[in-house]
C-alpha cells in the first residue's frame, strides 16, 4: 500500500491545465446537443412545428403580397422568430428544469465542472437547433415558394435570428430556475404561445386588432421579427437600434430573474 | 459468510491510521434546514488511506453530512474542510469523487459517453476502459442510460464518481437498490480503491454493509453522532442478542447482571439486550427457577440503533 501522506499531497498540485478548459466547453455543447437530438419530444417538434405552420400559411396558403413582400418570403422571418424562440425556450428552460428538480444538476456542481460550462452548452445547443429551423425555412421558401433573395441576405436573416436567440435563452434560464421538471413543458407552452400570436408571429402583425398590437408592440418576439423582417424587406434600411435596445434590456432583465434563481438555489442549498 | 470474512481481513492491512493526514473534516458542524436541524454538533475526521462508513437509519443526516462535504450545503455552525480547504474550491473538487442520490439522469446519453464528459472535468482521469471494467460496465457502454436497470443506472453513478481518479470518494448510498450479486461487486471495487490509497467516506443503513468494508464506523442519529469506532467494537455496542423471557425477577436486577447492556419492561415480559446470550441465560435460569416464555432472537439493527440512542441519550 502507498504511503498515505503521498496521496495527500499539496492542494496546488492537480491544477487543470488551460487547454482541458476548452476541451470541457466543447464536450458538454457536444453532449448537451446529442442529448437533445435523442429526444424526439424535443428535437423533432421544435423543428417540425415552425415549419409545418411555414408549409400551411406560407406555401399551400398564401398567394398574395404581404407590405409588398410575398407571403412566402414575409413569412420565413417570422416563422423563423416563432422557431428560434421554440427551440432557445424548450431548450434551455425544460432542461435546466428537469435537471435542477431531480438531482442531476447536484451531481455536476458536486464534480470539478466549471458551472459556466453547463449553461453555455445550453444556449450552444439551442443556437444549433435555431440555425437548422431558420435553414429549413429558407430552404423551402426557395424551392417550393419561389422565394429569391440574395446569399448575403441569407445569411444576415440567420445571423440575427440567431443572435437574437440569446434573448430566449436568457428568458429559458429564468423560466428554468422557477418551474418545476413535471410542469415545465406546459409552462413554456403557456408563455410561448400567446407571445408569438401577440408578436405577430403567426399572423402577420398588421392584421391583428389595434388592441392585441399594442399589447405585442412591447414583446420582444415582436422587435426580433421586425428586425429579420427589415432584413427581407427590398430597399434600404435604417439598422433598428431601438429593437436591438429593447431585445438587449430584456436579456439582461432575463439574466437578473436567473440570477435571482440561482442565488435562492444556492442558498437552498447552500445556506 | 465465511469466505467473506477472509477476504475482509486480506482487504484491511493493519496500519496505524492515527497517523495518517486528515483527509475529510467535520468540526462541531450543525446544519439547519428551515426549522428541521438535519446534523447538530458533528465532529468527525477521515484520514488518508481511511474507509469510513457512516452508518444510520433513513433520515438521520447522513445525505446532509455528504451535501456538507462536497460542498453542496454550507453549515449552519462549524467548519468543513477537505484536503485542508473549502470544499466549494475549484481545486480542491479536483480531487473528490461523488455519488449522490439522484431521481433522474439525462436518458438518451450512453453509458461511455456520460463517463467520456465527466472525465473531461478531471486534470488525469482514468482510461474509460479501466472506468468502465472497474465498475462493471464494459458490456453496456453502448446502452443509454435509459435503458438501463436500476442496478446498472447505480454503476454508472458509481463509475462517473471513480473517473476521475479522485483521491478521496465520496459515496451517498452506493449499493442502495442493487442486488446481493451486485453489492457484493461493488464492495470488491471499494476494497480495491482502498488498496490503491484511495480515501473513502460512504453511507450506508445496512451494519453488514459498514462490518464488510470499513476500518472505521461512524453510527449517527437524529443528526448526532452516538458511537464511532472499529466494526468489531460498534458489534459489540449494537450487536448481540435480545432475550424475551416472564420473570419474578425485577428490572434493577436484571439490568445489574454482567454482559447486559440494556433491560426493559415489555407489557408483562422483560426484554433484554445482551452482548452473548448463554451467560446471562445461565444466571437468568439460575435466579428464577419459574422463568417461562423464553425466546432468544438476535437483535435487529433498528433496535440496536434505539438502544444506542437510549444510552445517548442517558448520558
Amino acid at each position: 500500500m502507498a504511503n498515505p501522506s503521498t496521496t495527500l499531497g499539496s492542494l496546488a498540485a492537480p491544477a487543470r491545465p488551460r487547454g482541458n478548459l476548452f476541451r470541457i466547453y466543447v464536450k458538454e455543447a457536444k453532449y448537451e446537443f446529442l442529448k437533445n437530438l435523442r429526444i424526439p419530444r424535443y428535437s423533432f417538434s421544435v423543428v417540425l412545428f415552425p415549419l409545418m405552420f411555414y408549409v400551411l400559411f406560407g406555401l399551400l396558403m398564401g398567394k398574395q403580397a404581404i407590405g409588398g413582400v410575398s407571403t412566402a418570403k414575409y413569412l420565413i422571418p417570422t416563422y423563423g422568430t416563432f422557431g428560434v424562440m421554440g427551440a432557445s425556450l424548450f431548450g434551455v428552460a425544460s432542461g435546466l428544469a428537469a435537471e435542477r428538480g431531480l438531482g442531476w444538476l447536484q451531481v455536476k456542481r458536486a464534480s470539478p465542472m466549471p458551472p459556466f460550462a453547463y449553461f453555455l452548452a445550453k444556449v450552444i445547443m439551442s443556437m444549433i437547433f435555431s440555425a437548422t429551423v431558420v435553414l429549413l425555412l429558407l430552404l423551402l421558401g426557395v424551392c417550393f415558394g419561389g422565394v429569391r433573395l440574395p446569399l448575403s441576405t441569407a445569411v444576415e436573416l440567420l445571423g440575427t435570428l440567431v443572435a437574437g436567440s440569446v434573448s430566449f435563452c436568457a428568458m429559458g434560464l429564468a423560466i428554468g430556475y422557477f418551474i418545476g421538471p413535471n410542469s415545465a413543458p406546459a409552462v413554456i407552452n403557456l408563455i410561448y404561445l400567446p407571445l408569438s400570436f401577440f408578436s405577430g408571429l403567426w399572423v402577420p402583425f398588421m392584421f391583428l386588432p389595434r388592441a392585441m398590437q399594442r399589447i405585442g408592440a412591447v414583446l420582444p418576439p415582436y422587435h426580433l421579427a421586425q428586425l429579420a423582417l427589415d432584413v427581407v424587406r427590398s430597399g434600404p434600411h435604417d439598422p433598428a437600434w431601438t429593437h436591438w435596445r429593447v431585445l438587449l434590456g430584456f436579456t439582461l432583465l432575463c439574466l437578473g430573474v436567473a440570477r435571482l434563481g440561482y442565488q435562492r438555489d444556492e442558498s437552498k442549498m447552500y445556506g | 459468510m465465511a469466505t467473506m470474512n477472509a477476504l475482509r481481513e486480506i482487504s484491511r492491512p493493519a496500519i496505524r491510521r492515527a497517523e495518517a493526514p486528515i483527509v475529510a473534516r467535520l468540526n462541531g458542524v450543525t446544519k439547519n434546514y428551515g426549522g428541521v436541524r438535519a446534523l447538530q454538533s458533528v465532529d468527525f475526521t477521515v484520514r488518508a488511506g481511511e474507509l469510513v462508513a457512516l452508518l444510520g437509519p433513513n433520515g438521520a443526516g447522513k445525505t446532509t453530512a455528504i451535501k456538507l462535504l462536497l460542498g453542496l450545503a454550507k453549515p449552519s455552525a462549524g467548519q468543513v474542510t477537505v484536503f485542508g480547504g473549502n470544499p466549494v474550491d475549484p481545486e480542491v473538487r479536483l480531487r473528490i469523487g461523488a455519488m449522490l442520490q439522484v431521481a433522474k439522469i439525462p436518458e438518451t446519453l450512453r453509458v461511455s459517453e456520460h463517463i467520456d464528459l465527466f472525465s473531461s472535468y478531471y486534470p488525469n482521469p482514468l482510461p474509460l476502459a479501466q472506468t468502465l471494467a472497474t465498475s462493471g460496465l464494459a458490456d453496456l457502454k453502448h446502452r443509454a442510460f435509459g435503458e438501463l436497470s436500476g442496478g446498472q443506472k447505480q454503476r454508472v453513478l458509481f463509475a462517473l464518481a471513480l473517473c476521475g481518479d479522485p483521491d478521496v470518494l465520496f459515496l451517498d448510498e452506493p449499493t442502495v437498490g442493487l442486488d446481493v450479486e451486485g453489492r457484493l461487486v461493488l464492495w470488491d471495487e471499494i476494497r480495491k480503491l482502498i488498496a490503491r490509497g484511495k480515501t473513502i467516506l460512504l453511507t450506508t443503513h445496512y451494519l453488514n454493509e459498514a462490518d464488510a468494508l470499513a476500518h472505521r464506523v461512524v453510527v449517527i442519529n437524529k443528526g448526532r453522532i452516538i458511537v464511532e469506532g472499529t466494526p468489531a467494537e460498534i458489534k459489540a455496542r449494537t450487536a448481540g442478542r435480545r432475550i424475551r423471557c416472564v420473570s419474578k425477577l425485577d428490572l434493577a436486577t436484571v439490568s445489574r447482571l454482567p454482559g447486559v447492556i440494556e433491560a426493559r419492561q415489555d407489557r408483562e415480559a422483560i426484554e433484554i439486550h445482551v452482548a452473548e446470550a448463554e451467560p446471562v441465560l445461565r444466571q437468568l435460569l439460575a435466579l428464577d427457577a419459574q422463568l417461562s416464555g423464553l425466546e432468544v432472537t438476535s437483535a435487529g439493527l433498528e433496535e440496536a440503533f434505539l438502544a444506542l440512542t437510549r444510552e445517548d441519550n442517558a448520558v
